[in-house]
């Protein structure tokens, strides 16, 4: 009986823990089963390099959401950070995209603004900046951000390696550091985090500058590969991106999420992408075919926490 | 007499851990059945098994009558009103809309039911959590089901409310109610238990009368008999570790002057709604205040400033361990480490983890503990950050006969070592049992203090005194 027991939980519990694991496995297969050529080297590069972008920005809104909150404005803070980079340099548009996370931060904690509300102010904001900056123009980037989106070897594309340090420090900082620890316990019960000594606010205004500042390195591969900035840059990403960290198994009412899970989400979005691409389905359907698997994710998400 | 429920050799398992053992467990018409154990002994467990919420690996139940359960852990929403909380599920309808004039006039007949004088128009958000307890037992008893089980109802109830909950109790068991009673006080036991199941480790090891004896239920329940009960060991007082002078919050508490020696555990009693919390949250900076200062060591801690308090090193552990105590997304050992994240020390969690009995692995989520063991995750937290003053508010809330004493030990020890300890407590024997001298509050003022040997009458005589203000 016990052995029994013991035999029922383990893959109930192994799903828990890597599900969307397991559901970009299934569509993987289910692709490559209809389409071949989606195993060759050089498409599943391209997944990769199509992932970069999507994954460095949901990685620093897992740090968001782990810590209860969400940030809409990751799109648009990468589109201005690459307009400034591109019009300047590089590292301004970080340091840019660092400060109107800082600003976010700065308008929940102090200002005590719903998330929702400053980061959806934050995203009008930095668009219409990208705007002004560009003179509705798109401009060439400098050698330093279009060697960001480059090849570092024939079969070695650069985003794909950012890709994978950024995921390496979100995963350090959430499971190394007390930052980590202390965006865990602030999107777990708040009042307890505050109750435990930890300085809610000034959490925040960090978490948030680093969601911005993950934003903007977004924006600059982005900008590297297409070799321009646009002002339309990297709208509607930050859907994208709230969506790689839920189907990574991150809860919005915070407390849960993890590097892998959002990396994994992030790997799913670009697979269906690359997918519905190669088997040539009309881009109106695409549309329909992603936001059902993203309902589809959530469901069974859901469903394995009952 | 009737038997209600019948269940036969219960069996429930989760993971690796077995709760249930194969259980019987009879609920016979117009009888209390007292449950007691320790902590993680399996008394919730059997009770969602009963209710339907866990499905059972193994046994049968039959006869499932009308149920209502109170469940250990709140149930209430806190942003609605406490008459909507009442009729949650079944609100008054008429033309299909919620008839809130309805409402309104059958909301105070249940709340005087209870014994409760609260507006029924608050939020529930904004009651203590006795007043939030007591608004559940109403809604429950206005289901007039055949059965009522009661998880640890009195848990955080002061005296006053648990004898009110104690002739209510008595009332239904002449109408011919069954009823499931589970608590850690043994002398409610002895008031009102017909018959005691008394579950370790899943299993039931044995069914007693009304007639037994603390001692025997103990030996039962632990497996060894307990000599002392609050083994308080005093030590001379040292120079004043904390000192709250004319503290006043305008409509909470006044002038409030509460001096702890090192060494010292003073206890601070009061009904509920006196303002001991809110004195602590204050006191600790989680709650502004207008008048007063607060010093640790003899430096002034600024108002509001959670970090400077702790710095300064005071500690405090709340009442309420799912609002205030625990991170219940995360671990056992995360949690444990929350007020300690600057210098962690992985040998003494376990270590804490361990003089705690703590029923759980550290890397198992906390939500997954018992109850009990849930509170002594709290109250570890704080052991692990060694303050030199600690506040404790409530500190053995749902916590068994057994691990309550390793908790007082623990606070022996912190003395012994030159700390200081503020024991708010609605546990007379408790509070009077550990404290060097007890500070009774009413009305938002101190009535008076009394010194250690007090008994439990002179308590209460100064926390129902009417001050003029
Ligand atoms: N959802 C769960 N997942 C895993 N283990 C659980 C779960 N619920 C309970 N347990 C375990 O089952 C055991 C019995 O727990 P239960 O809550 O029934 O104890 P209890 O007798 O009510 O204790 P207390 O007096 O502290 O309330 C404990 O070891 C607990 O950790
Ligand atoms: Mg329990």
């Amino acid at each position: 009986m016990t052995a029994l027991n013991v035999r029922k939980y383990a893959p109930k519990k192994y799903l828990a823990e890597n599900g969307a694991l397991a559901g970009l496995l299934v569509l993987a297969v289910a692709i490559a089963i209809m389409q071949p050529a989606f195993l060759s080297a050089q498409n599943l590069l391209n997944v990769g390099v199509q992932a970069a972008v999507i994954a460095i920005m949901a990685f620093g809104m897992t740090f968001v959401v782990v810590a209860g909150g969400i940030d809409l404005s990751v799109g648009s803070i990468a589109a201005l950070a690459a307009m400034v980079g591109a019009l300047t340099a590089g590292p301004v548009g970080l340091v840019v995209g660092a400060l109107c996370g800082l600003v976010n931060g700065a308008l929940i904690s102090y200002g005590k603004l719903p998330p929702f509300i400053a980061t959806l102010a934050m995203l009008s904001v930095a668009r219409g900046l990208t705007l002004v900056f560009s003179g509705g123009q798109p401009h060439e980037t400098d050698e330093l951000v279009s060697f960001l989106g480059s090849n570092l070897a024939p079969s070695l594309p650069l985003p794909l390696l950012l890709m994978l340090a950024f995921f390496g420090v979100t995963g350090l900082v959430l499971t190394r550091t007390n930052l980590g620890r202390r965006m865990y316990a602030i999107g777990g019960n708040e009042e307890a985090a505050k109750l435990s000594g930890i300085d809610v606010r000034k959490q925040k205004l960090w978490i948030y500058a680093l969601s911005g500042l993950f934003a903007a390195a977004a924006g600059l591969v982005l900008a590297g590969r297409l070799g321009s900035a646009g002002p339309q840059a990297a709208v509607g990403y930050e859907l994208d991106a709230i969506a790689a960290v839920v189907i990574g198994g991150a809860s919005l009412s915070g407390g849960v999420g993890r590097a892998t899970g959002t990396l994994v989400g992030a790997l799913v979005l670009a697979v269906l992408r690359n997918g519905l691409n190669l088997l040539q389905v009309p881009p109106f359907w695409q549309q329909v075919v992603i936001g059902a698997v993203i309902a589809l994710a959530a469901l069974l998400d859901s469903l394995r926490r009952r | 007499m009737k038997t209600l429920i019948t269940a036969r050799g219960i069996t429930k398992q989760f993971g690796a851990t077995k709760a249930l053992d194969g259980v019987d467990l009879d609920i016979n018409a117009g009888e209390v059945h007292v449950l007691l154990g320790e902590n993680g002994a399996g008394k919730s467990t059997l009770v969602k098994v009963l209710a339907g919420i866990h499905g059972h690996d193994e046994g049968t139940i039959e006869g499932r009558a009308s149920l209502a359960v109170i469940h250990q852990e709140l149930a209430l929403v806190p942003e609605l009103s406490v008459a909507e909380n009442l009729f949650l599920n079944r609100l008054p309808r008429k033309f299909g809309f919620v008839d809130r004039a309805e409402m309104r006039r059958r909301a105070p007949e249940l709340l005087e039911r209870v014994g409760l004088n609260v507006d029924p128009n608050a939020k529930v958000r904004d009651l203590g959590i006795a007043q939030q307890q007591m608004i559940e037992i109403a809604r429950a008893l206005d289901k007039n089901a055949g059965v009522l089980i009661l998880d640890e109802p009195t848990a955080v109830l002061t005296e006053t409310e648990t004898d009110r909950l104690l002739e209510i109790m008595a009332q239904l068991r002449e109408n011919g109610v069954g009823l499931v009673f589970i608590t850690h006080h043994l002398d409610e036991i002895q008031r009102i238990a017909d018959r005691i199941t008394v579950l370790r480790d899943g299993r039931s090891v044995g069914v007693l009368g009304p007639k037994a004896t603390t001692q025997h239920m103990i030996e039962l329940m632990v497996g060894r008999s307990i000599e002392e009960q609050y083994p308080r060991a005093r030590k001379r007082p040292g120079q004043p570790l904390l000192r709250i002078s004319n503290f006043t919050r305008r409509g909470v508490f006044r002038d409030i002057n509460i001096e702890v020696r090192a060494g010292e555990v003073v206890g601070i009693a009061g009904l509920v709604g006196a303002g001991r919390t809110e004195v602590a949250r204050a006191a600790f900076g989680v709650d502004d205040y207008d008048y007063g200062t607060v010093e640790v060591d003899g430096k002034p801690l600024p108002r509001n400033n959670v970090q400077a308090a702790i710095k300064a090193g005071l500690g405090l552990v709340p009442e309420d361990r799912k609002g205030q105590g625990l991170v219940l997304t995360a671990t056992v050992g995360q949690n444990l480490e929350l007020a300690t994240l600057e210098n962690r020390d992985a040998k003494r969690l376990t270590d804490v983890a361990g003089k705690l009995r703590i029923k759980g692995r550290v890397e198992q989520p906390v939500k997954e503990l018992s109850g009990g063991n849930q509170q002594k995750v709290v109250i570890g937290k704080w052991l692990l950050a060694d303050p030199k003053v600690l506040i404790l508010d409530e500190p053995t809330r749902g916590v068994d006969v057994g691990a309550k004493v390793e908790i007082y030990e623990l606070i022996n020890r912190m003395t012994a070592q030159g700390r200081a300890v503020l024991l708010v407590s609605s546990d007379l024997p408790e509070v009077i049992g550990m404290s060097d001298r007890v500070v009774v509050m009413a009305h938002g003022r101190v009535a008076g203090e009394l010194p250690k040997g007090a008994t439990q009458d002179q308590v209460m005589a100064l926390a129902v005194q009417e001050i003029s203000a």
